[in-house]
This record gives C-alpha cells, sequence and structure tokens, in this order.
C-alpha cells in the first residue's frame, strides 16, 4: 500500500505494511539511516524519534501510526536540537556514538516541555536511553550547557 | 621501525581513491605481540599511511577499529603535532582488513601504546621534507626554516608559505632516512597530551556516521538466522510454511554450522537463515519458524550447577600454578588470624550498543564485506578459509563500530552473511536481535575463587592462597580446554602488585559449556574482584585501614627487571591510591548509611586506583561518587582518556550491579535489556577523574584498566555502610538494586 510519511518536514512516499514498527520503515523504506536499532522492545531508546512532537520509540510502534503525522529524527534540525549538538560537541560527549542519536532526540524533547530542567527531571527523561559506553555524566551536563547556551543567546 | 617511503602513483591512487594528489607516505611497523591466535604476515609492505594533498588537505589512514575509544582521532594527534599542521585540515580515513597494515587487532588496549612512536616519525618525516622544499624555494638552509600551523616560515625574514603550495616541491625530495628525522620535545607538544575533539564528532552528532547496520547496497537483502538456544546444537527438522508466508520474506534455509579448524577462527553457528526485503520481515519470519532441534551435550548446563561444582572444585587443593613464593602452609600453621573467603562472577555479556551484524557480498571468486570488526584481518583469513577464495580476493571494509568491548574481535556474523550471501548469489546484510545477542555471544566465562590469608601480630599479612576457577578463552580454539591457561592468569592472578613472603596460587578445573570470549579487561574482571574484596576482609580482620594494608602489600619502591618496555613501578601504583584516596577524602567521617570502599589493579600497563561511595537506605544501595585515579604514561588525548574512564565506571557498575547470563538446560535465561540490565541515568554517581600526567612515560593502555576496579570498591563500601559483605555477584541478586 503507499502511503505517505513526512519526516523532518520533506514527504517521502513509501510502500509498506502497516504494522510494520516505524524504526524499519524509517531506516530500511525510507533510507534514514541515523536513527538506531537497539533491543527493539522499547527498551535503550537507540530508536528515539518525535511524532507530532512527542518522544516516541519507534520500534514498537507500527508505521500507520505515524501516517498523516510529522516526523522528526536526528537528521533533522530544530533550535532546541542544535543548542543540545552545540554543547555535545562542547562536552565531546560521544563515545562510539550510536546511542547519541537517540540520547539527543530524548533530550530535545526534554528541552522541548521543560525549559531548566533539573538533574532530577534529566535522570526522569532521559533513563529510558542506553550507553553502553557510559556517557551518561557527559550527557547531563551538556543539557545543562544546552540550556545555559540558549539563555544567552536570547 | 622500517623505513619511511613515498608510495608511486597506482597505489596510492588504490589507498587514498583517484582524486588523490600530493605526497603519501608509507612506512612498516614492526608487528607487536600477537595473542595465540596466528595472523597473517605479509611480507614488507607499508603498513602506516599518511598523504598530504595540495589544498592542505592532511589524510590519515586509520589501521585500528574505531568502537568509541577514540582511536582515530589519538593517532592522528600524533601525526599533526610532529608535523606542526593545523588541527582542522585533519581528516581520517579507515583502512580495510590487509595484513600489509601491520597487527590491526584492536583489542588490548594497545593501539597508542603500539603506534604513538611510528605516527609521530611519520609527521616528522613529512615535516622534515616540506622544510626542504620551502628552503629549496627560498634559497636557504633547511635550518632557516621552521613549520608553524600549516605554513613553513623564513625566520630570516618572516615569509611564510602554506603547506599544501608546497607539496609538489616536497614530492621531489627523497624520503630523509630514519636517523636523521628529529622528534619533537616533550615540552613541546601542541596536541599530544592535550585535549583534542574526536574527529568524528560531527558525524555522530548528526547520524552520519555509517555503522555496520547502516551500511545500504542496491538490491542488497536483509537476513535473520534462529539459532539453537544451546551452544552448538543442530537443526534436526524445521517447516518454513508459515516464515515464508510473512510478507517480505524472499527465501527460508537451514545454514549448517562452520566448525573453525583447531587454534583458529571463529566459525559459525548455523541454524535456520531468513532472507527477505528488510530487517523486520527477517525477523518476522524467524519467529513464525518452526524448528525442532538435536540439543546435544550442552543441554545439561545449568549455571546453578555448575557453581556449586566450582565451589566444591575450589575447595580442594588445585593445579600450582608456577611463580609462587615461600610456603603457605607454614605461614597458616604459624598465624592465629586466619581469613578464607570464597568469591564468584557470572558469566557476562558485552551488548554493544549496535548488535552484531555485518553486509556481504558474494561474487564468485571475489568477496566483499562490510562489517563493524574490531579484528578486519581474521575476518579476511577466515572468509578466505571457508569459502575457498584466495585472501587477496576478499576485501574487509571496516565501519564504525556501535561499541565492540571484545564482542566484535570474533568474526562469526561475518561468517553468516557471506554464506547467506553466497547462497542467494546477491548482497545481504545479517542482523541479529538483541535476544540474539544476549544468547548466543561469546561470554566472559564465569568464576569461582577461594582465598585464605594469614596475618601476624602485627597485621602484616603472611600468607595468600588463591584458587581460581574459570572456562578458558582458549576453549574456543581448542576443545576440551579446561584450564585458565597461561595469558589468563596474567591478568591479575600471576602479576599482582603485592608483595607476599608467602604466595601460592592453583587452578582448578572449569570445562566450557558456552563460547567464551574477552570482554572489556578479560580476566582482570574476576582477579580485580577476588583481590580487592579479600584484601579489605583481611583488613577489617587485621583492624588496619583498607588504604594502608594496600600500600603494605605493594611494599617499598621498586621497578620490575626484565625486558619489558613497561616495568612495573611500585610507585606509581601507590601515587594513584595515594591521589585518590586524597581526592576522596579517605578518612573524613561519613553520613549515616554512607560507606567508602576502595580498590586498586594493574593492568594493561596501566595503574588505576578507585574509591567508591555508597549509600544504604531502606535497603536500596545507591552509588553516590566515584574517585578514580589513572596513571597511564604518557596522555595522549586528555579529554577521551577521562571519557574512557567515566565510561568504564559506568561499565563497572553494571557489572556489579546487574551483570549475570544464567543457563538453564544449555539455553540462556535472559533475553534482551529487561533482564540483562544496564546502569541507566537514574544509577549514576558523581564521577571524578584524575589522570597522573607522566609526559615521558611511555604510553599504556586505557579502554579497559578503569573497569576491574568498580565492583570491588563498590562491594567494600557496602560493607563500610553495612557490614555486610557482598562475595558473589551481582549485587541485584541480594536485592539492594
Ligand atoms: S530499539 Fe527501540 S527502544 Fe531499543
Ligand atoms: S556512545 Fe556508545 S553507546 Fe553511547
Amino acid at each position: 500500500m503507499e502511503k505517505s510519511l513526512s519526516i523532518n518536514g520533506k514527504s517521502y512516499t513509501v510502500k509498506v505494511q502497516e504494522e510494520m514498527p516505524l524504526l524499519w520503515a524509517i531506516r530500511d523504506v525510507v533510507g534514514l539511516t541515523g536513527t538506531k536499532f537497539g533491543c527493539g522492545v522499547s527498551q535503550c531508546g537507540a530508536c528515539s524519534v518525535l511524532v507530532d512532537g512527542l518522544l516516541t520509540k519507534s520500534c514498537v510502534i507500527p508505521v500507520s501510526f505515524a501516517f498523516g503525522k510529522e516526523i522528526f529524527t536526528i537528521e533533522g534540525t530544530s533550535a532546541n536540537l542544535e543548542f543540545l549538538r552545540k554543547a555535545w560537541n562542547d562536552g565531546n560527549v560521544p563515545q562510539c556514538g550510536y546511542c547519541q542519536s537517540g540520547q539527543l532526540i530524548a533530550a530535545t524533547s526534554l528541552l522541548d516541555s521543560i525549559k531548566k530542567p533539573t538533574d532530577e527531571d534529566i535522570k526522569t527523561a532521559m533513563s529510558g536511553n542506553i550507553c553502553r559506553c557510559g556517557t551518561y555524566t557527559r550527557i547531563r551536563k551538556a543539557i545543562h550547557k544546552a540550556v545555559a547556551l540558549k539563555n544567552e543567546s536570547r | 621501525m622500517s623505513k619511511i617511503q613515498q608510495i608511486n602513483r597506482r597505489d596510492f591512487v588504490k589507498l587514498f581513491g583517484l582524486a588523490s594528489s600530493g605526497i603519501v607516505l608509507g612506512c612498516n611497523i614492526s608487528s607487536d605481540k600477537k595473542g595465540f591466535i596466528p595472523q597473517t604476515e605479509g611480507a614488507f609492505i607499508p603498513n602506516l599511511f599518511v598523504q598530504i594533498q595540495k589544498d592542505g588537505k592532511i589524510i590519515l589512514l586509520a589501521s585500528r577499529s574505531e568502537m568509541g575509544q577514540g582511536i582515530r582521532t589519538s593517532l592522528a594527534s600524533a601525526i599533526a603535532d610532529e608535523l606542526e599542521a593545523d588541527w582542522n585540515y585533519i581528516t581520517v580515513k579507515q583502512a580495510v582488513g590487509d595484513a600489509k597494515y601491520g597487527n590491526q587487532n584492536t583489542d588490548g588496549s594497545r593501539s597508542v601504546r603500539t603506534l604513538l612512536l611510528p605516527m609521530r616519525k611519520m609527521g616528522a618525516t613529512v615535516k622534515a621534507m616540506l622544510l626542504s622544499a620551502a628552503a629549496k624555494k627560498w634559497e636557504v638552509a633547511t635550518t632557516v626554516c621552521k613549520a608553524e600551523n600549516h605554513y613553513v616560515i623564513n625566520t630570516n625574514n618572516n615569509d611564510k608559505v602554506f603547506f599544501g603550495d608546497l607539496v609538489d616541491e616536497a614530492s621531489k625530495i627523497p624520503v630523509p632516512a630514519e636517523e636523521t628525522i628529529q622528534l619533537k620535545k616533550v615540552e613541546d607538544f601542541k596536541y599530544i597530551g592535550k585535549t583534542l575533539k574526536s574527529v568524528d564528532l560531527k558525524d555522530f552528532i548528526h547520524g552520519t556516521a555509517t555503522y555496520g547496520i547502516d551500511i545500504r547496497i542496491p538490491n542488497m537483502k536483509f537476513a535473520a538466522i534462529a539459532r539453537c538456544p544451546v551452544t552448538f546444537g543442530t537443526v534436526k527438522k524445521f517447516t518454513k510454511n508459515k516464515a515464508v508466508k510473512v510478507t517480505g520474506v524472499a527465501g527460508v534455509f537451514e545454514l549448517p554450522r562452520l566448525i573453525p579448524p583447531t587454534g583458529k577462527f571463529f566459525g559459525m553457528l548455523g541454524g535456520i537463515a531468513v532472507v527477505a526485503d528488510n530487517t523486520w520481515a527477517a525477523f518476522q519470519g524467524k519467529k513464525a519458524l518452526d524448528i525442532e532441534w538435536n540439543y546435544g551435550d550442552n543441554y545439561s548446563f545449568d549455571t546453578e550447577k555448575f557453581k556449586e561444582k566450582l565451589t566444591k572444585r575450589i575447595a580442594k587443593k588445585g593445579k600450582l600454578v608456577p611463580g609462587g613464593s615461600g610456603n603457605v602452609n607454614t605461614a597458616f600453621k604459624n598465624s592465629k588470624n586466619i581469613v578464607e573467603a570464597t568469591y564468584h562472577v557470572p558469566f557476562l555479556l558485552h551488548a554493544p550498543m549496535e548488535v552484531p551484524n555485518a553486509t556481504a557480498w558474494f561474487q564468485g571468486d571475489s568477496i566483499e564485506v562490510w562489517a563493524p570488526v574490531q579484528d578486519p584481518q581474521t575476518a579476511r583469513a577466515e572468509i578466505a578459509h571457508f569459502f575457498d577464495v584466495k585472501l587477496e580476493n576478499v576485501i574487509v571494509n571496516v565501519t564504525f563500530l556501535g561499541g565492540g568491548f571484545g564482542r566484535k574481535s570474533k568474526s562469526d556474523f561475518v561468517i553468516e552473511a557471506v554464506a547467506i550471501s553466497k547462497k542467494i548469489n546477491a548482497p545481504v546484510q545479517v542482523v541479529w536481535t538483541r535476544e540474539d545477542d544476549v544468547q548466543h555471544s561469546f561470554y566472559h566465562a564465569t568464576s569461582a575463587q577461594y582465598l585464605k590469608g594469614s596475618i601476624d601480630e602485627n597485621g602484616k599479612v603472611t600468607g595468600w592462597l588463591q584458587r581460581v576457577g574459570f572456562p578458558s578463552i582458549v576453549s574456543s580454539f581448542k576443545p576440551l580446554s579446561d584450564y585458565a591457561s597461561g595469558f589468563e592468569l596474567g591478568m591479575g592472578f600471576t602479576n599482582t602488585p603485592y608483595k607476599i613472603t608467602n604466595f601460592r596460587l592453583e587452578s582448578v578445573k572449569a570445562e566450557a559449556n558456552l563460547r567464551i570470549g574477552w570482554m572489556r579487561s578479560v580476566v582482570n574482571i574476576q582477579s580485580g574482584f577476588g583481590n580487592n574484596c579479600f584484601i579489605d576482609e583481611l583488613a577489617f580482620s587485621a583492624q588496619k585501614d583498607p588504604v594502608e594494608m594496600h600500600l603494605d602489600l605493594i611494599g617499598k619502591d621498586q621497578i620490575s627487571k626484565g625486558k619489558s618496555k613497561h616495568p612495573y613501578n611500585s610507585k606509581r601504583m601507590k601515587d594513584v591510591l595515594k591521589n585518590t584516596a586524597r581526592k576522596a577524602g579517605w578518612g573524613k567521617k561519613m553520613p549515616e548509611n554512607h560507606g567508602l570502599g576502595v580498590a586498586i589493579h594493574y593492568s594493561f600497563y596501566s595503574y588505576v586506583a578507585t574509591i567508591v561511595e555508597v549509600s544504604v537506605k531502606n535497603e536500596r544501595l545507591k552509588i553516590e561518587n566515584i574517585w578514580t585515579t589513572i596513571d597511564c604514561g604518557l596522555a595522549l588525548n586528555k579529554d577521551n582518556i577521562i571519557n574512557q574512564l567515566e565510561g568504564a565506571a559506568i561499565f563497572g557498575m553494571s557489572i556489579a550491579l546487574y551483570g549475570k547470563i544464567s543457563v538453564k538446560e544449555g539455553a540462556v535465561a535472559q533475553h534482551n535489556f529487561y533482564d540483562y540490565r544496564m546502569t541507566r541515568m537514574k544509577d549514576i554517581p558523581n564521577i571524578h577523574v584524575d589522570i597522573i600526567d607522566k609526559m615521558h612515560e611511555a604510553p599504556t593502555g586505557v579502554g579497559e584498566p578503569g573497569v576491574p576496579v568498580m565492583a570491588p570498591a563498590i562491594c567494600n563500601a557496602i560493607f563500610n555502610a553495612t557490614g555486610k559483605r557482598v562475595r558473589s555477584l551481582p549485587i541485584s541478586d541480594l536485592g539492594l538494586v
């Protein structure tokens, strides 16, 4: 069945089965590989995307759920994501980098909803994302830094 | 190091691509010591390459795999420093797997240790050539010229010329002899020993780094494999009716196990392969399979029973490991203070965030693969062996690795991809599910240890008996290797920092019923755990401060004799401990329910000491603070080292808190991150890392040495807070997390 998916403001016509998880539609059908597979069961957050602004583990959501909605992935750009990128860069956050797409998307969602998150907020928002390399303390610091950069830019 | 040479046009086009121009230098470094896996050796062919282009761009071919340890950046920084290059002009290209690059096996925390000097010499050689070219241009003596930030400067009149503009002239200059090359003084380093951002950072934060799983080739298929739940079990019969009906499934067939020849390679487990148009269809097809298995001999394996068996064995005398001293029995007889304890660590799993996967294209007499491999040469040799093609017709492209931790030095998943591609005559990507990864890995071996020590009336340790049993990594290469090998015992059992007059190490039998492999810091995990927990028990029994006890046992300042490039130096061990103790405020009064625990370990020639602060309230454990100090000799890229140590602390926490693979009726009982748990953001403490910088010492390991201290320091801290000993990991078994 041909359907249209809107990803980062761009429309893609895809032939997929409705029940295919959004993750695989993005990676294997559309061909955007920045969104990662880590567990397939909503446990690691590597596949995090925003669907109509809502943080979503794309490995467990059928693609049909996203028809007619706006999908935001690591290939996209937004003000908050750019501040986070800058902070990630300044803090030299990534090691292998594999989890970082998901981490950045989850952090974007956090900043979209809370202007100045506390450590506690970060803990709640980011505990669904595993980093096997263990960059958590840097991620935490970088989120605070992104907020600071944002405030400076005003 | 052998001579540095210019590479001819044909060869460098092969290396760097058609658009290449400028100077390409290659040099051959002597390959470092191999593990026991034989590797194909090339004749003299340069194995390190640097290219400088007309636009000033400098490209380095990285021979080691990038898996988060920052090696591409570290190697590049050494060249750039000696070359006086501007860091912004540096790019790194990944080398394919080929013996001509020397040993490429990225393990043992040794890449920097072995490659730093050759890299520096490469940089210095290019610089010398650029200086000569400029001198010629200006008709002055070379000594008048100096290089600075991508320019050569005429010190007589301050004229300057851009590196890129000198390339044509410089490429005509003969490569200077190694003896004439002058390296910079340590004090003058610009990049080495400082902090440099990863050369791949931009790609990592934009989702544009290509990992193995991101490889896309026109008309490629995707495949999943159902493997027998019991190690080495085989297919009895299977029905594919349901699987082939899954939309997108293109084929279902049996893959027989490939058994490696004794002593090398990894082979593959075999099973039923499902080939499909996309990853999800392959996973769905796999779920729809009906398979009856012949479980084979490993069906009876049960980790609970095995733990009992090992515990019984270590209670009795084992095989003596050479290298002991004195007589422990006399020491025990003469002491009124005897301490005994038994420690257990379960089977553990690497679980890199990127699951094992590989893309292969079998094209008759040639094969190309793209894969996240730590050891591309073994993968290449193994492909040539199993598929009967000439080595030179096998190309192994190394992608980024989404974590490795030792898992990706085994090439089984690459062999699977080639076998399927051969069968379907098309490019294919094999992707493991996380469940596949959890249940069919090469596990870190479970272990049991018995320790007995004696203390005299002054609180001095007079005797130390240690009996250990764990399945050997060698069993993955030589079946029936039932005792720990020497190289394994050399990781923290026979090379401890402790000087004890009466010391005896024994090893007991431990057969392997799973595939055993190495995982980040390897045997140091169990040796670090046993040694440090036991010293804490000895200190308690002797009513001595644990830090004092460690310092006592390390003994007086001493540098080990022998030919090692990195002789053990007891003072460096004590210094990291003293520094950590100072930073942690060791000895201060702790809040109620809080405790401090200490551990030290010497591995991969690096010295590490860690102190952990925990709190235990209402039966809930929280790790509050971690202080770690490392002495890894010359600290090449400071912030990267700190990042590695922070990561090692988290990795070690996962081992201590949650790490446990258990087996029932031969099958692994865990499935995914919900039952093989990981440290998460909610668990993390503050982590304070200190580097004791030894700019004049050779660099030593960084990626692994931070791991072994973590579990014992945490357990010792729990004892300090609660008076309860944790002797068997993981801590989650006690319900504290
Ligand atoms: S892959 Fe979706 S949460 Fe892990
Ligand atoms: S950076 Fe490697 S998993 Fe997070």
